[in-house]
C-alpha cells in the first residue's frame, strides 16, 4: 500500500508540480495516474522512489516513511519501467534484466538464471537474451524493460508512460500482457499515462490529475467515465465517454437474429436480393455478399465485401455496438469464443439493451 | 639500408624511448581527462572554462612548451619528464572535450533508468556512463596517440633521445638513410598503435557494432 499524505512538490522558481496530494494506492491493484502534460502525474510517481523529493508531506509504503530509507536501497525494492524502455545499450538483454539482482549482490550465475526465467515470463525467446537492446523492436525493448523491473521480485512496480512510444497495435499487446502478468504476480502497480483509453483499459483505479498538480478525481474507471467529478474530468475523458463507458456494461441477455448465410466454395447460381453472410468451411465469417451480386458457380472470396468488427459473445456492449456500426450490412456479426458464427445484431438492439441496463443511466 | 643493419641495436633502443615518451602521456592524459570531463559535463560553468582552455593549450607550439616547462617545474632542460608532461597536456587538451561530449551524449532516460534501478552515483558512472563513452573516448585516444608519436620527435632538438634524434643526427652528418629510417619507423609506430586502439575499441564495444549493423540494415 502506498499512501500520499498532503504531498506537495514546489520547484525553486515557485512552480507547483503537485499540490497537496492525498491518495492511497491499494496493495495488489493497478492504479493509473492520468492527466494532461504538466499535471504532476509523473512527478507524483517519481516521488515514490525518491527520484524527486517531495517539498512537504509524507509518502508511506506499508506505513513506513520513504524518507527513512536510503534512496538507492528504496529503489532496488521497487520495479521501475521507464518511457522508451531506457535499457542499457552496452549490456546484453540478459544482463539488462539482471541489473537489480546484480546491484543487490547476487552472484552472476544466479542473477542470469533469474533473468532468463523473466524473459520467458514476459514472452520473449531465451536466445534473445544474447542480443543487445538496439537489435530489438520497440515493443520487445519494452517487454525487456518490464522484465528488468520484475527481476528482484519487488512488491511495487512503477510504470512511467511505458507504452507511449510504441505503435497502437503493439501497445494493445503490451497492455494485455501486463494485465495477464498482473493476474499471476499480484503487484502493487502505479502506472502513469496521458491516454485516458489506456487508463480505463488497464486501471482498477484511476486518478485524474489536472494542471497544477491537483487530483481531480480518484475512482474506478467506470465511475470516472460515468460520473465525472467536474467539467475538467468530463472534458478530459472526452466527448465519447458514454461510448467508452459501454466497455463496462456486460451483455448478458443479448439475443441474436439469424441472417442468410452461404458457404465459401459451394456452388451457387443466383442473384442475391439481400446481404448474405459468407462463412468458410469452419463457420468463421469471411465477409458479405452485397445485394444484387450474381454468383454463378463456386463461391469465391472475390465478390465479397469485407465485414466489420466481430463481436464475441459475453464481452462488453462496446464491442457489440461497434460490430453493428462497422458492418456494411448494418448488422453486427456475433461469434462465439472460437470465432464461429452465432448470429447478427443491429445497433437498435444494442441500444435497447443499453437503455434497459440499470447501470447505463448517467447521473449527469 | 646498410646503415640500419649496422645500427639496429641503437635504433631499437631509440624506438623504446620513443614509445615510452609518446605513450605514457596518453595513459596519464586519459586518467586526468576522465574526472575533468566529468566535471565539465556536470557543471556548465566548469565546461565554459575547461573546454576553451583545453583548446588554447593545444595551440601552444610543442617546442615552446618543451622550453618553458623546465623553469616552471624546476627540471633540467634535457630531462625527458618535460616532454612527457608537455605531451600529457596535449592529450588532456584533446580528451577533456571528448569525455565531456561523450558523457553528455548518454541518453537522459538511460541515466534515469540507472537511478531508478538503484545505482549509486559512482557505480553509475563506471558501470553505465563511462562504458557508453568508450567509442568517443577511443576516437580521441587515437588522435592523441598518433599526435604524440609524431610530436615526440620534436624533443630531439632538446637532446632527449628517441627516434627524432635520428633526424638531428642525420642532418648533422648528412646521412639521409638515417632520416628515412626514422620517418618510416615513426609512421609505422603511429599506424600500429592507431590500429591497436581501433581493435581494442571494437573488442570493448560489441554493442556499438550491433548498433551499426542494425543501422545499416535500415
Amino acid at each position: 500500500m502506498i499512501e500520499f499524505r498532503d504531498v506537495t512538490k514546489q520547484y525553486p522558481d515557485g512552480t507547483v508540480a503537485v499540490d497537496k496530494l492525498n491518495l492511497t494506492v491499494e496493495a495488489g491493484t493497478i492504479t493509473v495516474f492520468v492527466g494532461p502534460s504538466g499535471c504532476g502525474k509523473t512527478t507524483s510517481l517519481r516521488m515514490v522512489n525518491r527520484m524527486i523529493e517531495a517539498t512537504s508531506g509524507t509518502i508511506l509504503i506499508d506505513g513506513k516513511d520513504i524518507r527513512d530509507s536510503e534512496p538507492a536501497l528504496l529503489r532496488r525494492g521497487m520495479g521501475y519501467v521507464i518511457q522508451q524502455a531506457g535499457l542499457f545499450p552496452h549490456r546484453t538483454v540478459l544482463d539488462n534484466v539482471a541489473t537489480v539482482p546484480l546491484l543487490s549482490g547476487w552472484d552472476k550465475r544466479k542473477a542470469r538464471a533469474r533473468a532468463a526465467e523473466l524473459l520467458e515470463t514476459v514472452g520473449l525467446p531465451a536466445e534473445m537474451g544474447r542480443r543487445y537492446p538496439v537489435q530489438l523492436s520497440g515493443g520487445q525493448q519494452q517487454r525487456v524493460g518490464v522484465a528488468r523491473a520484475l527481476a528482484a521480485d519487488p512488491p511495487i512496480l512503477l510504470m512511467d508512460e511505458p507504452f507511449s512510444a510504441v505503435d497502437p497495435v503493439v501497445r494493445e499487446d503490451l497492455q494485455n500482457e501486463l494485465l495477464r502478468l498482473q493476474g499471476e504476480l499480484d503487484k502493487t502497480i502505479v502506472f502513469v499515462t496521458h491516454d485516458i483509453d489506456e487508463a480505463v483499459r488497464i486501471g482498477e483505479k484511476v486518478a485524474v490529475f489536472r494542471k497544477g498538480g491537483v487530483l481531480a478525481q480518484y475512482g474506478t474507471p467506470a465511475d470516472v467515465l460515468r460520473y465525472p467529478a467536474d467539467e475538467f474530468v468530463a472534458g478530459f475523458v472526452g466527448r465519447d465517454r458514454g461510448y467508452r463507458g459501454l466497455s463496462f456494461l456486460e451483455s448478458s441477455g443479448i439475443s441474436v437474429d439469424r441472417v442468410e448465410t452461404a458457404k465459401l466454395g459451394k456452388p451457387r447460381a443466383e442473384t442475391v436480393a439481400d446481404w448474405v453472410l459468407v462463412l468458410d468451411s469452419d463457420g468463421h465469417p469471411c465477409g458479405w455478399l452485397p445485394p444484387g451480386t450474381s454468383v454463378d458457380g463456386s463461391l469465391t472470396r472475390e465478390p465479397l465485401v469485407a465485414g466489420g468488427s466481430l463481436y464475441t459473445t459475453g464481452t462488453s456492449l462496446r464491442g457489440a455496438l461497434d460490430a453493428a456500426l462497422s458492418s456494411p450490412a448494418s448488422r453486427g456479426v456475433v461469434v462465439d469464443e472460437d470465432g464461429k458464427y452465432v448470429g447478427v445484431i443491429t445497433a437498435r438492439q444494442v441500444l435497447d439493451l443499453i437503455e434497459g441496463h440499470p447501470q447505463a443511466v448517467s447521473k449527469t | 639500408m646498410n646503415w640500419l643493419s649496422r645500427n639496429i641495436d641503437a635504433v631499437l633502443e631509440l624506438t623504446g624511448y620513443h614509445l615510452v615518451i609518446a605513450l605514457l602521456p596518453v595513459l596519464f592524459g586519459l586518467v586526468i581527462s576522465i574526472p575533468l570531463g566529468w566535471v565539465a559535463n556536470r557543471w556548465p560553468v566548469a565546461r565554459a572554462i575547461l573546454v576553451p582552455v583545453a583548446g588554447i593549450m593545444y595551440t601552444i607550439p610543442s617546442l615552446v612548451l618543451f622550453l618553458i616547462l623546465p623553469p616552471l617545474l624546476g627540471t633540467r632542460v634535457l630531462d625527458e619528464i618535460n616532454v612527457i608532461i608537455a605531451l600529457t597536456i596535449y592529450t588532456v587538451a584533446l580528451l577533456v572535450r571528448s569525455v565531456a561530449d561523450a558523457l553528455a551524449a548518454v541518453p537522459p532516460h538511460v541515466i534515469a533508468a540507472a537511478d531508478a534501478m538503484g545505482y549509486r552515483p559512482v557505480r553509475r558512472f563506471f558501470g553505465v556512463e563511462l562504458p557508453l563513452a568508450v567509442p568517443v573516448l577511443v576516437a580521441g585516444l587515437r588522435v592523441a596517440t598518433v599526435s604524440n608519436i609524431s610530436l615526440t620527435s620534436v624533443a630531439a632538438i632538446l637532446g632527449v633521445p628517441q627516434l627524432g634524434s635520428l633526424f638531428t643526427d642525420g642532418f648533422a652528418v648528412e646521412n639521409y638513410d638515417e632520416i628515412v629510417v626514422a620517418i618510416i619507423l615513426i609512421f609505422l609506430l603511429a599506424m600500429v598503435f592507431d590500429g591497436l586502439l581501433l581493435l581494442a575499441g571494437r573488442l570493448l564495444t560489441p554493442w556499438a557494432r550491433a548498433g551499426r549493423a542494425v543501422g545499416a540494415a535500415k
